[in-house]
């Protein structure tokens, strides 16, 4: 499937990395397209538990660490367009609903996206994930003219309920920027990348795929979750 | 941070009692464990920027410790601390790290307020 050309993405998750895994190479793609693309990132990741052992970081000096990432990443992808919005990690599910829906559609207001990208509800695993998608969802069901809506799902029963996903990418021809992205994030990947290349060392296919293939969801508003 | 050791930690403990001093306290487990161990009973913790004014601090045990701190009408209390560490600020930062480098618990002590 080759990328189609957008007027605008806008890219919403909760924590710096989350970008990385599932989207860095669309992100990258869409950019060189020449598709202006903005990723608001809501909070900075403060609750990380990777520190180390010895550790490298406190509680209260990961969240420089990981806005440093974030911006290394960005820089990987080529994106420029960075939103930090302040947030603070595992909370956003505990903050007023409606504050984060005006928040989404603030963003959406002033981007005007063809298509937007953030998790899937009930299907995203960590509760600001879920907080995440449920407040972008919110945002875009109030919308006449919606822009697309593609999501990341990975929770255990993704396949049992959604299927396959209806959009799968090869981005194979922007692997290294993917692979620079991921390691921007070193204080939270290091131990997965180190995993990683010793697989694809052994030729392990799958790991090779989960690289280059990035999957999404259409959001099914005739299975809307509420 | 650095691991604990025992003087150094009770004299910085004891540098707070009778103060006002603003309080993180975090256990966990990870968002994740569910995740990648189904069926796990995922429970922890988290309280940030709350004024505690103890009248005594011990910490005991060999590695992993336990800190308590005991208050005029009440306790604060954590177990598994590794690590410790007075920082540029001078707050007491106590955590529990576990063999992988995962943070499973943190209690820290602060005269002026905790960030956000």
């Amino acid at each position: 499937m080759t990328i189609p050309k957008e007027r605008h993405v806008l890219v919403i998750f909760p924590h710096p990395d989350d970008e990385a895994f599932g989207v860095s190479g669309t992100i990258t793609t869409h950019i060189q397209q020449g598709t202006p693309v903005t990723y608001a990132c809501l909070t900075l990741g403060e609750m990380g538990r990777n520190l180390g052992n010895p550790p490298f970081a406190t509680r209260e000096s990961l969240p420089a660490i990981r806005k440093k990432e974030l911006l290394a990443s960005a820089d990987a992808m080529g994106l420029t367009d960075l939103r930090m919005m302040g947030l603070r990690d595992k909370t956003i599910e505990f903050e007023d609903d409606e504050k984060m829906v005006g928040m989404m559609e603030e963003l959406i207001e002033e981007t005007k996206p063809s298509l937007i990208i953030t998790f899937y509800p009930d299907f995203a695993v960590h509760p600001d994930h879920e907080a995440t998608a449920r407040a972008v969802v919110r945002a875009v069901r109030r919308m006449e003219d919606r822009p697309k809506l593609h999501c990341v799902a990975f929770a255990n029963n993704t396949l049992d309920v959604l299927g396959e996903p209806d959009v799968v990418y090869d981005i194979k021809p922007v692997r290294e920027h993917k692979m620079n992205s991921m390691k921007a994030h070193i204080s939270q990947t290091a131990w997965m990348l180190e995993e990683m290349e010793h697989k694809l060392q052994n030729g392990d296919t799958e790991t090779e795929n989960w690289l280059t293939m990035e999957r999404f969801y259409t959001y099914r508003w005739d299975q809307d979750f509420e | 941070m650095e691991l604990v050791e025992v003087n150094q930690l009770q004299a910085a403990i004891d540098s707070f009692v009778g103060k006002d001093v603003y309080l993180h306290l975090e256990t966990t487990n990870g968002s994740y464990a569910s995740h990648f161990n189904e069926g796990f009973f995922n429970a922890g913790a988290f309280i940030r920027n709350v004024v505690i004014n103890f009248e005594l601090g011990k910490v005991v045990g060999d590695s992993p410790h336990r800190v308590g701190l005991k208050l005029p009408q009440g306790w604060v209390y954590a177990q598994g601390i590794t690590h410790f560490e007075i920082d540029e600020e001078g707050r007491l930062l106590l955590a529990g790290h576990d063999g992988t480098g995962k943070l499973a618990v943190a209690l820290q002590l602060s005269e002026t307020p905790f960030s956000y």
